[in-house]
């Protein structure tokens, strides 16, 4: 039930960011919009509610931002780097990686966020043994532990705290 | 002045595109093309698109860029996950010169 008051609230929002007019007749749709959206589709959205009203992660989350933009902004300027050398200085592979997170939405952010830092795609997710196969541009240690410790676990610290 | 900060991002935003694309052209195998078009396609655009928050303000033309920027950032990525994995499952091998496989190894 949460969940579903949850699914449409967050629908309304961008339903009403999205028509940018606080006309009655775009709220009367936007609400019937959701309403369906919610009924049909509310269970889907999240499995644990009452996460989403304790401010601590918000906070998190927003520091979990900023480093991410950082990260962003230096794997751009590395892939551009290495694209633009004539020499084209990649050494590729795919390594494997530990992580300490459990639950789906964290693996997923994870995930996500690997894949837009500095020279990392990660390729897939083995949610039972909680690991993860990367992608790496330029391969440092092809050993798990060193490499998890390189790759995910300056995120994986803050996405805890988002997450736990 | 709004307008030269616009330009700006804009400008930046597309350097960045027009890397990413020169890195889809030159890199040798799928994964590595891979990595250049999700990250710089990702940041080229959304400083396309922060440039046109920064041009018309939080108007209804502004809202629907940052919704462009958050929808873009989390659906950019899972298309590159979800690509990487077609391709290794489908049997794409890796460039002759990568160094390891451990997703072979384990499978």
């Amino acid at each position: 039930m949460r969940s579903k008051i949850l699914t449409f609230m967050v629908s309304f929002l961008l339903w009403m960011l999205l028509s940018f007019s606080p006309d009655w007749q775009h709220i009367v749709i936007g609400i019937l919009v959701s309403f369906l959206v919610a009924l049909s589709m509310g269970d889907m959205f999240t499995n644990e509610a009452h996460k989403w009203l304790n401010p601590r992660r918000y906070i998190w989350f927003l520091y979990c931002l900023v480093v991410f933009i950082w990260e962003c902004l230096k794997s751009n300027i590395d892939v551009a780097l290495r694209v633009l050398n004539p020499r084209l200085p990649i050494n590729p592979g795919i390594v494997k990686v530990r992580t300490i997170l459990k639950t789906e939405t964290a693996l997923t952010f994870l995930a996500n966020f690997i894949t837009l830092t500095p020279g990392t795609l990660s390729v897939d997710v083995d949610k039972e043994n909680s690991c993860l196969y990367i992608h790496w541009i330029d391969v440092k240690s092809q050993d798990v532990e060193e490499a998890s410790k390189i790759i995910v676990s300056n995120f994986e610290r803050i996405l805890k705290e988002v997450f736990k | 002045m709004n307008e030269t900060i616009a330009l700006i991002f804009i400008i930046i935003g597309i350097t960045f595109d027009l890397f990413g694309c020169i890195g889809l052209i030159r890199l040798p195998d799928v994964y590595n093309r891979l990595q250049a078009s999700t990250k710089c396609v990702t940041l080229g655009t959304c400083g396309i698109l922060l440039g046109v928050l920064i041009r018309f303000g939080f108007t209804a033309a502004g809202a629907k860029a940052l919704l462009c920027i958050i929808f873009l950032l989390l659906t950019s990525p899972v298309a590159a996950h979800a690509l990487a994995r077609g391709a290794h499952k489908s049997g794409i091998k890796l460039w002759e010169k990568s160094v390891c496989d451990k997703y072979e190894e384990d499978k």
